[in-house]
């Protein structure tokens, strides 16, 4: 049974310099990168090559050394140029010089009656060597997902409600066969079923609309709707000892186009968003690309962030910087290293805020309003005062405030009751969002889920 | 203003690590964080914008909330000194003001100055920021005494409260009991009389008129349930529902107006900062409690219409300013109506049965503070049994 869900807590962020539905033309990056911190939960990366190695799209770059048969792929053709250490000689980012026409490695293709028959263990062992296999995310923990589990579940969100999220049916546009081939595949590793959460308040759009044999449900609300955690805790909830893996629409592509094509396929529609951004479109590149070219003589001023993801979940990088793995976009906004003269108590009405203390008047300028938000703090680190805001922003049956109290008294029977393996950093960022406090909540959210891992 | 940002900045080298007066770096960053908002931007990784919000801002919107309190409280001073001589004027008059003025203003000076220096010690020693929490607690102390109480009682009260309600558990935050009520109850317990019977009137020495008692309409009230008779007649006049509605009765200085504590509500319901439901429930749980007094009937106190017990004495006060206070209350929104409505019950129970606390709010406030997590526990619990009911390992 498909179900609706109406959520109503919550909060959206509505930022200025939304990407408006159109590509760029001809504006290709030269470097891309694989980043080892991009893969939570990632512990000891080896490297697969050296510098001066030449490598194909889908050529293996790394993997983790407790998990030896997952690949790390590079996601384009060319010259591995340099490989970015930091303290301890941990490795940052292998960058790779892309060459001007793509060439992949070669991997088994199959016609849709062959893909069928495909049994789980030859779909895993090509999908684990290609590069395509850490597009699967395990919950609890939202981690590479291990291979040998058969999850009781397999859930895919198809809109996001992030700050300037990329349209991802945009993004997809024209991969119909290479999604439903993926949805396919994807069936032969749960006996379970796979869900497909659509939002309630949007046309489904065609490349979703008519995968068969799965499960399509409706949500609505405010951010975070979007998250297939949030999703999961609604549809089907994650107990302890409970396995579900998640993976993002563009996942399910490239593993779709993995078996249709017989190639790595890590080119993607990338989102160049925010309010600093002057023409806010999407870029055709490839995972990990380098943002330079795309931001070079795009941005209004100097003194701004870039952000590789959206302002809530996403990381800081540098001008020179790097796409993320999973991200797919990337958001540019004013650097907020200013002091303001009794910024504490000053009326404001352009900057936004959840609550409505004193002065804080944003809440009277309707839904619609596009803010620009900078990154500054706007206060101090605090102790938990204020209390059931971050029940507000949570739409889920969890008390956000006890859970991150256990986990930083480290007492393992309450992270466990409260539901620690039903989150993961996304679905408490608003939490970080609005808090008074301005604590590092997802950055708790992580500790605790480690200790909960290794404990 | 950029002249002023910049010689802070300036400064601040000396109050860093290694600098000469490091010691004292969460003073200057107290300081300088009034001044001007830290320049302090998002880590690397997490939310890369804030909201606009901070504690600060927090605190002082329940401090701007108590200001109609404050003002009504000093021109009630100088009311009430007036009309106890004999030589009543309008309310609003200035004379009521600059009376007023001249025995309230020093009292939050004091609570402000006593506070401020504890919380500054701790800053030092256990090297933790100030704690905005302060800016309510200041305020709120002087509001919940009468105007005749010595300055140093003030004084003592409140570095006890800090000290003993907060800093030893660790600061805003960490507390158990509110701290405005800890001050209070430290000064009803060990200054009984420069807190109770007839201190409610600042005289300042002049003779009062021929049958000036001095009473608060809650002592009235009592000893009806000893002498018999009928509340509403002895209450009379003087403690109409109106008057007691509108707080032209002698009290501490800032409770005795429901009219404007329902204004500070309003302010403080408006804002978020502080709880609808706390605040419906404290008054609703008191109500409940009268009507079933009502019911009983036993002696005459008891049989006051249930509705003055909202306008009488601080209960309006505790409700909005006391039983709101974050920390200390339940954390879990289940849990804020049953705190609430216990408060609100407690405090008519205490006001009518016991003969040694003519006023019940400010215990049931601080015995409901030392069960507000039992109460969260059983909240809390409910929640793992419903995550635990469908788990099957």
């Amino acid at each position: 049974m498909s179900k609706i869900i109406k959520l109503k807590k919550g909060f959206d962020i509505n930022l200025a310099g939304k990407a408006a539905h159109k590509i760029a033309d001809s504006v290709h990056p030269e470097t891309f990168a694989i980043k080892p911190t991009d893969f939570v939960g990632m512990k000891r990366p080896k490297l697969l090559v050296n510098e001066g190695d030449n490598v194909k799209a889908g050529t293996p770059i790394l993997f983790d050394k407790m998990q030896e048969n997952v690949m790390y792929c590079s996601p384009v053709s060319g010259e591995i140029v340099e490989v970015k250490r930091g303290a301890k000689r941990k490795i940052l980012e292998v960058k790779i010089l892309a060459d001007k026409t793509i060439e992949y490695e070669s991997f088994q293709s199959y016609s849709p009656s062959d893909i069928t028959g495909l049994s789980r263990e030859e779909a895993q062992a090509q999908m684990m060597k290609s590069g395509v296999w850490p597009n699967i995310i395990q919950r609890p923990f939202g981690v590479v997902a291990n291979e040998n589990d058969s999850p009781k579940a397999i859930h895919i969100s198809a809109f996001d409600t992030h700050p300037l999220a990329a349209d991802i049916a945009f993004t997809l546009q024209g991969e119909e066969d290479a999604f439903k081939t993926g949805i396919n595949i994807l069936k032969k590793f749960t006996e379970g079923k796979i869900h497909l959460n659509h939002n309630l308040n949007a046309e489904v759009s065609k490349v979703f609309a008519n995968v068969e044999g799965i499960e399509h449900n409706k949500f609505s609300g405010p951010h975070p709707a979007g998250n297939v955690g949030v999703q999961i805790h609604h549809l089907d909830p994650i107990n302890k000892g409970d396995i579900a893996w998640t993976v993002t629409p563009y996942g399910v592509a490239q593993i779709g186009k993995l078996f249709s094509q017989g190639k790595y396929d890590a080119s993607r529609l990338v989102a160049v968003c925010g309010s600093e951004v002057k023409t806010p479109q999407y870029y055709k590149t490839y995972s990990g690309g380098a943002i330079n070219k795309l931001v070079e003589g795009n941005v209004k001023q100097d003194h701004v962030r870039y952000i590789s993801g959206n302002v809530l979940t996403g990381e800081k990088i540098e001008k020179d910087g790097y796409l993320s793995f999973y991200a797919n976009s990337i958001t540019v906004i004013p650097e907020g290293d200013h002091s303001e003269f009794m910024g504490w108590i000053m009326p404001k009405k352009d900057v936004l805020s959840f609550h409505r203390a004193w002065g804080l008047f944003s809440f009277l300028n309707g839904k619609d309003k596009e803010y620009v938000l900078d990154s500054n703090t706007n206060g101090e680190d605090r102790a938990f005062v204020q209390t059931g805001t971050f029940e507000k922003v949570t739409p889920m049956d969890i008390y956000p405030t006890f859970l991150l109290k256990a986990i930083l008294s480290e007492d393992f029977d309450n992270m466990e009751a409260l539901g620690i393996y039903e989150v993961i950093e996304e679905d408490l960022a608003l939490c970080e969002f609005v808090d008074v406090s301005k604590h590092d909540v997802q950055h708790m959210v992580r500790e605790g889920i480690e200790l909960i891992q290794n404990g | 203003m950029k002249f002023l940002h910049n010689l802070l900045e300036k400064q601040k080298p000396m109050f860093e690590k290694g600098g000469k007066l490091e010691k004292f770096y969460y003073l200057f960053e107290a300081g300088e964080t009034f001044m001007f908002s830290p320049p302090s931007t998002a880590k690397n990784k997490g939310v890369q914008v804030r909201d606009a919000i901070d504690l600060k801002r927090m605190m002082m919107t329940v401090v701007i909330a108590m200001i109609p309190c404050l003002i009504f409280g000093i021109f009630n001073t100088g009311y009430q000194h007036h009309v106890a001589i004999g030589e009543a004027t309008t309310f609003l008059s200035l004379e009521n003001f600059l009376f007023g003025a001249r025995w309230v203003l020093p009292i939050v000076l004091v609570s402000y100055a006593a506070g401020g220096i504890i919380e500054a010690i701790f800053a030092v020693v256990r090297k933790h920021p100030i704690n905005e929490g302060f800016l309510v607690t200041g305020m709120l102390i002087p509001l919940i005494v009468p105007a005749t109480i010595p300055l140093w009682q003030v004084a003592l009260a409140t570095v006890f409260g800090v000290l003993v309600g907060k800093e030893i558990f660790g600061g805003t935050g960490m507390n158990i009991l509110n701290v405005a009520m800890t001050s209070r109850a430290f000064l009803y317990f060990a200054y009984p009389s420069q807190i109770s019977g007839a201190v409610w009137t600042q005289l300042a020495d002049k003779t009062p008129v021929d049958g000036f008692t001095g009473a608060t309409a809650l002592a009235v009230a009592y000893d009806t349930s000893t002498a018999g008779g009928n509340v509403v007649s002895a209450l009379g006049d003087t403690f109409s529902f109106n008057n007691l509605f509108m707080g032209l009765v002698p009290g501490s200085i800032g409770e005795t107006s429901t009219l404007w504590v329902l204004v500070g509500a309003l302010i403080l319901i408006a804002t978020g900062v502080g709880s609808w439901k706390i605040i419906v429930s404290v008054f609703g749980g008191a109500f409940i409690m009268g009507a079933i007094f009502n019911a009983a009937g036993i002696n005459p106190f008891m049989d006051m219409p249930a509705h003055y017990h909202l306008v009488m004495g601080g209960l309006a006060f505790g409700a909005v300013f006391m039983a709101t206070d974050p920390v200390s209350a339940a954390h879990t929104e289940t849990g804020k109506w049953i705190y609430g409505i216990l408060i609100g019950m407690l405090s008519v129970l205490i006001r009518v049965v016991n003969p040694a606390y003519p006023e019940g709010i400010m215990l049931a406030v601080l015995l409901m503070n030392v069960f507000a997590p039992l109460i969260d526990f059983y909240v809390i619990q409910a929640n793992k049994k419903r995550r635990l009911a469908r788990a099957t390992v």
